[in-house]
């Protein structure tokens, strides 16, 4: 059961991912993008930390996607005029680069041994396990982004301000 | 796997969706008759006993359309848009717990389709969704009227969610929980233990998230996305037949659920708020019909607003929702995280 509903939100993550790279239209590649979102989500659920997938769906596809999709519809990009044109550097770095990451990821693959998962401690990717652990745990790097966070708002109220010439 | 209960879950969700679709189809005709009354006219008053066929009339007049889509339109997400509209809102009802725990036949049936840990977070991802129906609807029109409907609403939708949710954390925290179930059990016993009052001390609250609630599913006074007078019919000017029709319902189930997510955290869900002397069925039969009543009521409040106050300007909205309603739920969840702090309300 696990795995069939495995495998149809791998295939969502993988076809969404290859729309949103490769469709002409910036609208139709932002939909995709938000159904990958909703993967991700997915597979938080499926590892049982339900929270942490909502959380995702919330904020990635409910908040940020939204905003894309409504700068996207203001200026109006209806198609990208022509293909992007690859320049010579990216030519050669990009295949290399991606053998590298398919070389990383196999020789990993193929040096470890499948095992299961440990059993999952009681109340596992609950609200308030993952509260608990972030105001113990993780306390002063949750601090440093909130803090961060704060930065760049002030940046974007800060660049809104100035007056144009 | 235990099939019975797969059973008892599929029994529920199609008892659930038909009463929502029901009340739906009744809901199209009560507002209606409602706005008759209201404005000293009749309403449809001629199919059936006091027109209550009418929703079927709509119904099969709506199959008969032809189905128009426009030259230039966007075709896949043109059609995608209304189901993307319907999907999300029939989801977010799934947390809403509708009666207490039964027990039927020697086994435990809790009335709720979807009991989880962040039920709440559920229905509001859901809801959260629902957003790319309007935009998706505006842009693949390729109409001006519908881009301006899509891109207000977008709009409208961000800067109200902010209220909507800041006034449902404040909720959370009192409740100490986020599983809508265990939020209403935590308002058991007289109406003074609901949130809204006493158990919560969320009147203001609940003020804030009912405001909220009616721009997110954009009523009136909040319906700009689709002002008839500016926008012909905003968003959904170029759909025509079944597809508008599915738009149409995908707004009165927003309408439902949002009550139904006000009813759970701030009413007391299910709970009667006051004693009976029954115990067994017909307690829980009467705590369905208080889910119910309290729901219709909200329904009611819908219609009566809506010919009671005038719409707002857009820059009317953005001011009340970005300087009045976002400072002031802010404001509450500050003093209700000091309140539960010194265990005054709350756990």
């Amino acid at each position: 059961m696990e795995r069939v509903a495995f495998a149809l939100i791998a295939a969502l993550i993988v076809v969404s991912g290859i729309v949103v790279v490769r469709h002409r239209n910036p609208v139709v590649a932002a939909v995709a993008l938000a159904f990958n979102l909703v993967g991700v989500a997915g597979v938080y659920m499926l590892l049982r930390a339900q929270f942490v997938g909502l959380l995702q769906v919330v904020v990635y596809a409910g908040a940020i996607m939204v905003l894309i999709l409504f700068v996207i519809m203001l200026l109006n990009l209806i198609e990208e005029a022509e293909p992007h044109p690859a320049g010579t550097f990216q030519r050669w770095l990009a295949p290399l680069a991606a053998v590298a990451f398919a070389v990383t990821v196999g020789s990993g693959l193929w040096r470890s041994t499948p095992a299961a998962f440990g059993a999952a401690p009681e109340g596992f990717g609950t609200a308030s396990s993952v509260g608990r652990e972030l105001f113990t745990r993780f306390y002063y790097p949750f601090e440093a982004i909130s803090l961060l966070l704060i930065v760049a708002m002030i940046g974007a109220v800060l660049l809104s301000k100035r007056r144009l010439p | 796997m235990d099939w019975i209960g797969v059973l008892i879950s599929a029994v529920k969700i199609v008892v659930v969706f038909s009463a929502l679709m029901g009340a739906v189809s009744l809901m199209t005709w009560v507002e209606r008759r409602l706005s008759g009354v209201i404005q000293f006219r009749w309403g449809p008053n001629r199919v059936g006993p006091w027109g209550l066929l009418q929703p079927i009339a709509d119904g099969v007049k709506f199959i008969q359309k032809e189905d128009i889509i426009p030259t230039d339109a966007y075709v896949p997400l043109y059609l995608a848009a209304p189901m993307l509209a319907f999907v999300p809102a029939a989801f977010a009802f799934t947390v809403i717990p509708f009666g207490p725990d039964v027990v039927l036949f020697g086994r435990t049936v809790k009335l709720v389709i979807l009991d989880m840990d962040g039920g709440v977070l559920w229905g509001f991802a859901a809801t959260a969704l629902g957003v790319y129906a309007l935009v998706l609807a505006g842009w693949s029109s390729r109409s001006k009227f519908s881009l301006m409907g899509g891109l207000r609403s977008s709009a409208q939708m961000l800067s109200y969610e902010l209220p909507l949710v800041l006034s449902i954390v404040a909720v959370v925290l009192v409740s100490g929980t986020l599983r809508p179930t265990e939020i209403v059990a935590r308002q058991a016993g007289s109406i003074w233990n609901w949130n809204v009052f006493g158990g919560g001390a969320q009147l203001l609250g609940f003020i804030l998230f009912t405001i909220a609630g009616y721009a997110e599913t954009n009523r009136l006074p909040f319906d700009l996305p689709e002002a008839e007078g500016e926008l012909v019919a905003g968003y959904h000017t170029e759909y025509s037949g079944m597809r508008f029709a599915t738009f149409f319902m995908a707004e009165y189930i927003n309408m439902m659920t949002s009550s139904a997510l006000a009813i759970t955290l701030f009413l007391g869900g299910w709970q009667l708020g006051f004693p009976v002397p029954w115990t067994g069925w017909p307690l829980w039969i009467l705590q369905i019909l208080a889910f119910v009543a309290k729901l219709a009521f909200f329904q009611f409040l819908y219609v009566w607003v809506r010919w009671t106050l005038p719409r707002f300007r857009y820059d009317q909205l953005m001011n009340l929702g970005w300087k009045g309603l976002l400072p002031l739920s802010l404001g509450n969840l500050a003093v209700t995280a000091v309140l539960v702090a010194y265990g005054v309300v709350g756990k």
